[in-house]
């Protein structure tokens, strides 16, 4: 049996899916399904998809979604219908820290090109490839609301604006020595300068 | 210094916090309206106070508040638009991340004022710091009795809640917000019937901008009728801007409307003039989707008035002269920016960002990302230009919501000012190919006024 979300098979997740959600995600999924009223949980899907993305490596495999499909009780389909239309749902793994540089007009006018290239460069990828070693997902983004810090690029929870090449390279070098993956539901970013 | 009446207090060491927030006169407003005032007072207050809607189309407040239907048994919402994806545009950001109790502390006395037991704050995916941020305030905020059962003793009862989305510009627009916030895809929805009717679940809902939420704090704090004083005319109160480009000091600043735009762009104590010595060639006043001004339109308009930073003077003159306020993102280029590389960007963006179901937007956002590309890269030719002006006109007003007017407005005012830059590209190929063309000279910030500088 197929384990595409996007087949018309009946829907038991059971036959296919091992993944499990850790304890601490599964009793934050319970706060939020508990935000909305009776009968609306499905409300809860774009942010329980986060924390299901942040559960498995950054991106939201078939079984991923199969297993929020059975939480909130709604097809398979419904998922990944959601999951397909925002941006920010990765259908294909990424590396550990994904990189996302804006390229909209006010930060193209503030240089996001040469940004965009020299990270290219240096990581030896283009726009869309990760790093052989896992490590670094090169991609560019619309207006991330930082245009007047730009350039900036986003990697998980974090903001990293008015980028010069020099900020550029204590970043990378910074994340490659902390070698840990970058999730936007990370905690302990608050406030970041 | 002009006046500021909801950045009063953004430098100020802890003001996130609630102690703090509170120490500053923080929460006032609740008091003041949960106990000394009805629902209908605040809505009148609202609509005296001429408080417009900082979204970007400017609606009044106090009349959107007054539509909404109040059928017996039936659940209201207010929804606080937090999705802030408008290029340009990063006020909202500014004001969650500094004073977030000021989001809710307004969250609060508007949905008194609807009527509303439980509200949300829907926030854009991709402010995921922001929202613990404002989840961090809320959590205070019901320590200290201001949310939860029984307010003040009141009776009433108020929950609060943070959704984030997921990196999609349609779901800023009301109904694709709702969709989002059900769980669904951010396809806006064919009005009526509008949400003030049948918005969240069904249920009559008012959906409004973070700033316009905030604004009711100083409207209760000091009357309707003092906050209608500030500012001229229709334009009543304060305005943030987000002000960004090729500026020396790029961030957010509350101004008083009526704000001379010169006095904006050039003076110290806002954005202080273009960088590095260029002089200006455009300014796009109200974030990408309102029509870009020429240098000669944007300080003055076209009947030599100076241009001021309201509705209605970025508005004078109408499409052929003038702009809009907008969501106040405003974008200055300097001498050396390509308009049509710009376009391109703006085009690629709404592009990118149609959510699909009407065919002139989908297609035709697609096709003028194509041609401007072509004519960017000196590929195209002279008809290309009246295709592009074509298909703008058969997108607007003929979709389901607006981003296809969004769209097609910044392509059509961008051609009407600067047709010959269009042309420039047909006649000059190799002159475009050059990867200088439209290069851009680094810029530091003289003094950034953003918080991570
Ligand atoms: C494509 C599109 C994007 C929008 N994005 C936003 C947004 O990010 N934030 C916002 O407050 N309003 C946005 N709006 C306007 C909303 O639809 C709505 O008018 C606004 O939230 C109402 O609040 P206000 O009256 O307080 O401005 C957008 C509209 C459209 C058509
Ligand atoms: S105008 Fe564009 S974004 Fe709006 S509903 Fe139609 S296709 Fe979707
Ligand atoms: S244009 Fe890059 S953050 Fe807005």
């Amino acid at each position: 049996m197929s384990a595409h979300p996007t087949g018309t098979h009946s829907f038991d997740p059971t036959l296919r899916s091992q993944l499990k959600f850790s304890e601490d995600a599964m009793a934050t999924i319970r706060t939020i399904i508990g935000r909305y009223p009776e009968g609306k949980s499905k409300s809860a899907l774009l942010p329980i998809l986060h924390i299901a993305q942040a559960e498995n490596e950054g991106w939201l495999s078939p079984e991923a979604m199969d297993l929020v499909a059975n939480i909130l009780g709604i097809q398979a389909i419904e998922v990944f219908e959601v999951a397909s239309f925002y941006s920010m749902y990765n259908l294909q793994p990424i590396g550990k820290c994904q990189l996302e540089v804006c390229r909209t007009s006010s930060c193209w006018t503030r240089g996001a090109d040469d940004i965009i290239a020299y990270i290219g460069k240096k990581l030896n990828i283009k726009v869309g490839e990760t790093t052989p070693d896992g490590m670094f997902t090169l991609k560019t983004v619309e207006c991330l609301g930082s245009c007047g810090s730009a350039p900036m690029l986003q990697c998980g929870a974090e903001y990293h604006e008015n980028l010069t090449e020099d900020k550029v390279d204590h970043l990378l070098e910074r994340l490659r020595t902390e070698g840990k993956r970058h999730n936007y539901t990370d905690l302990e970013y608050k406030n970041s300068k | 210094m002009g006046r500021k009446l909801l950045l009063t207090h953004d430098n100020v060491p802890g003001i996130a916090t609630y102690e703090v927030y509170r120490s500053k006169g923080g929460y006032a407003s609740v008091e003041k309206a949960i106990k000394t005032m009805t629902p209908e007072a605040i809505v009148e207050e609202v609509k005296t106070s001429g408080l417009r809607g900082r979204g970007g189309a400017g609606f009044p407040t106090g009349m959107k508040w007054s539509f909404l239907a109040k059928p017996e048994g039936v659940p209201r919402y207010l929804v606080c638009n937090a999705d802030e994806s408008e290029p340009g545009t990063f006020k909202d950001r500014y004001l969650m991340e500094r004073i977030p109790h000021l989001l809710i502390e307004g969250m609060i006395t508007s949905s008194f004022a609807l009527g509303a037991n439980t509200s949300y704050i829907y926030i854009r995916g991709e402010y995921f710091y922001v929202a613990r941020i404002l989840e961090t305030a809320i959590a205070e905020a019901y320590a200290n009795g201001w949310l939860g059962k029984n307010i003040l003793g009141s009776g009433y009862d108020l929950d609060l809640y943070v959704q984030v989305g997921a990196g999609a510009y349609i779901c800023g627009e009301e109904t694709a917000l709702l969709e989002s916030l059900e769980g669904k895809r951010g396809n806006p929805r064919i009005k009526p019937p509008f949400p003030a009717i049948a918005g969240l679940y069904g249920c009559p809902t008012v959906v409004n901008n973070v700033e316009t939420i905030a604004a009711v704090v100083p409207i209760i704090n000091d009357g309707g009728e003092a906050y209608s004083k500030i500012g001229i005319g229709r334009s009543t109160g304060t305005k943030l801007i987000s002000a960004s480009g090729h500026i020396n000091k790029p961030g957010v600043y509350e101004i008083e409307m009526g704000l001379p735009v010169e006095e904006f762009i050039f003076s110290d104590e806002y954005c202080g003039g273009i960088a590095n010595g260029k002089r200006m060639k455009a300014c796009v006043p109200g974030g990408s989707s309102v029509p870009i001004l020429p240098d000669y339109l944007v300080c003055k308009t076209a009947s030599g008035e100076p241009r001021l930073m309201s509705y209605e003077s970025l508005s004078d003159g109408g499409f052929a002269t003038g702009s809009m306020l907008g969501s106040g993102g405003f974008i200055v280029y300097d001498e050396n920016q390509c308009i049509v590389r710009n376009t391109w960007n703006f085009s690629r963006f709404y592009h990118h960002e149609s959510c699909g179901q009407c065919s002139p937007c989908r297609e035709g956002t697609g096709w003028m990302e194509k041609v401007l590309h072509r004519l960017e890269k000196g590929l195209g030719n002279l008809d290309d230009i009246d295709l592009l002006v074509d298909v703008a006109r058969r997108i607007e007003g003929n979709t389901i919501c607006p981003l296809g007017d969004a769209a097609a407005w910044p392509v059509a005012a961008a051609i009407r000012h600067f047709r010959h830059e269009f042309e420039y590209h047909v006649q000059n190929p190799e002159k475009v190919k050059d990867p200088k063309h439209g290069h851009h000279e680094p810029i530091m910030p003289v003094a950034p006024v953003m918080v991570n500088a």
